[in-house]
């Protein structure tokens, strides 16, 4: 069951953790360890990833967390909910694949997402 | 010269309530905002969204929010620079000297930052090539429409503002409308006239394009724009409007001397001070071990740092704790007639 995860005991409860990686636009490559029910900003924002700045702290208001998801991935990640396309609209070069990270919650079935941050969050 | 027992840098919801602190406690105030309106963040972003988590209130807008709490500092007749963003704080002695971009001075022994993630700027054109053109024929406000007579604009963005000049400018200019996708974001009956205008031939659409890069040294020519299929088009222009919302900057606060983190200030928890003297962050621009961004805490926050204020406004008095409830004193602050 926990094949693709790297379960982390503590206090008696199994929390569990996806593998994230996030590329900034000058290609460094950040691969951190997220854990499942967090949002793809959380997990951003918590491990000091350069270029994603959640200025409103997820709360789809900003568009300053915007991401690239990777084609393979786009289709598997929580979709769009009503108001992100908006935002996307005001986002910093938005491309197909475009998403706002806060909007992407973490789960066992996104162990191993890649997304790639934009130059400029504005 | 303005002279103040606190300035306030931010009208949201933190900034109003810290001045009904202030105002209750005897002590006199200005707020001064970036926005040409009241409610910051609330007014700005979500004035229709409901909020659930404000004590004693089980849901209301960003909109009905702002206008409760003007309503609580009515008594008070306080003074709002709005359209005015703070660029520079130096200290004078006991005093801090505060000037806003359009030449606002204050003289203040206490200056309260709540100025949420900073002041709202429009957001830009990726392009970079745009700078230099930027307020000349590259705009993101229109101040005159009357320049644009006879030219030809190309507006881009899906959202209300974009729309709505794009149907007003249609009259008397040629007009281009560029958005990033399909559907627009703006008023319906304001999306149906554009494709009305558009089938007419008023306004050339371009849907699912984006700006690629522009041309013109002192004066715009022409802008390229791109679909996602690298598709390009080239629209011979006079001038490019960009309407994509505002987005938040820490701005000129960077550079007062605070101990900033992450686009925070830190602040101690008593009184919500900067490891500047006089100088206090509350609200979602302050950080402290185990700070939350809820509107709840801007208040508590405003309310201590009103207190603080005080020793420095009033150096030979002793501010004394009172309620509302039973204060005569605060009654008459108020208006209100006592027992």
């Amino acid at each position: 069951m926990f094949s693709h995860t790297c379960p982390i005991f503590l206090h008696n409860y199994i929390i569990i953790m996806a593998k994230i990686t996030y590329v900034t636009h000058d290609n460094q490559v950040h691969t951190v360890e997220v854990q499942n029910g967090l949002t793809v900003m959380e997990g951003a924002v918590q491990n000091d990833i350069p270029g994603i700045d959640a200025d409103c702290g997820g709360g789809m208001a900003c568009a300053t967390c915007h991401v690239y998801v990777k084609d393979d991935w786009f289709d598997k990640v929580t979709p769009k909910e009503d108001g992100e396309e908006d935002m996307l609209d005001m986002a910093f070069e938005p491309k197909k694949n475009s998403r706002l990270s806060c909007q992407i919650i973490i789960s066992d079935e996104l162990d191993g997402l890649t997304v790639n941050i934009p130059s400029k969050q504005s | 010269m303005n002279k103040t027992d606190a300035l306030i840098i931010g009208a949201g919801p933190t900034g109003l309530f810290t001045a009904h602190q202030l105002k209750l406690i005897g002590l006199n105030c200005e707020i001064v905002d970036n926005l040409d309106k009241i409610g910051g963040q609330c007014i700005e972003l979500y004035p229709d969204k409901p909020i659930y988590d404000i004590p004693a209130v089980p849901e209301c807008t960003g909109g009905e929010l702002t206008n409760n709490l003007i309503n609580q500092i009515k008594p008070f007749n306080i003074k709002f620079h709005l359209s005015e963003r703070v660029d520079e704080v130096k200290k004078e002695g006991d005093n801090w000297i505060v000037k806003t971009n359009n030449g606002t001075t204050f003289q203040t022994p206490n200056v309260i930052i709540a100025g949420g993630v900073g002041s709202f700027e429009p957001r830009k054109f990726p392009v970079k090539e745009c700078e230099k053109l930027e307020n000349k024929s590259v705009l993101y406000s229109i101040k005159d429409k009357s320049i644009f007579k006879g030219k030809t604009v190309t507006i881009f963005g899906g959202g209300d503002s974009a729309l709505d000049w794009a149907v007003e400018l249609s009259k008397n200019s040629k007009v281009n409308l560029v958005h990033r996708r399909e559907d627009f974001r703006g008023a319906q009956a304001t999306v149906d006239k554009v494709h009305e205008l558009a089938k007419d031939g008023k306004i050339n659409l371009y849907t699912k394009y984006q700006m690629s890069s522009i041309k013109g040294d002192d004066q715009l020519e022409s802008i390229d724009i791109k679909n996602d299929d690298k598709e390009t088009k080239t629209l011979n222009s006079d001038y490019a409007l960009g309407f994509f919302g505002l987005i938040m900057q820490l701005g000129p606060i960077a550079n007062w001397g605070l101990n900033i983190d992450k686009k925070t200030i830190e602040v101690d928890t008593e009184k919500f001070e900067t490891n500047q003297k006089g100088i206090y962050a509350v609200g979602d621009i302050c950080s402290y071990p185990g700070k939350l961004k809820l509107i709840l805490s801007g208040f508590h926050e405003g309310a201590l740092a009103a207190r603080a204020c005080f020793k420095l406004a009033r150096p030979n008095e002793k501010y004394r704790f009172e309620f509302t409830t039973s204060s005569k004193t605060i009654k008459d602050r108020l208006g209100v007639k006592g027992d």
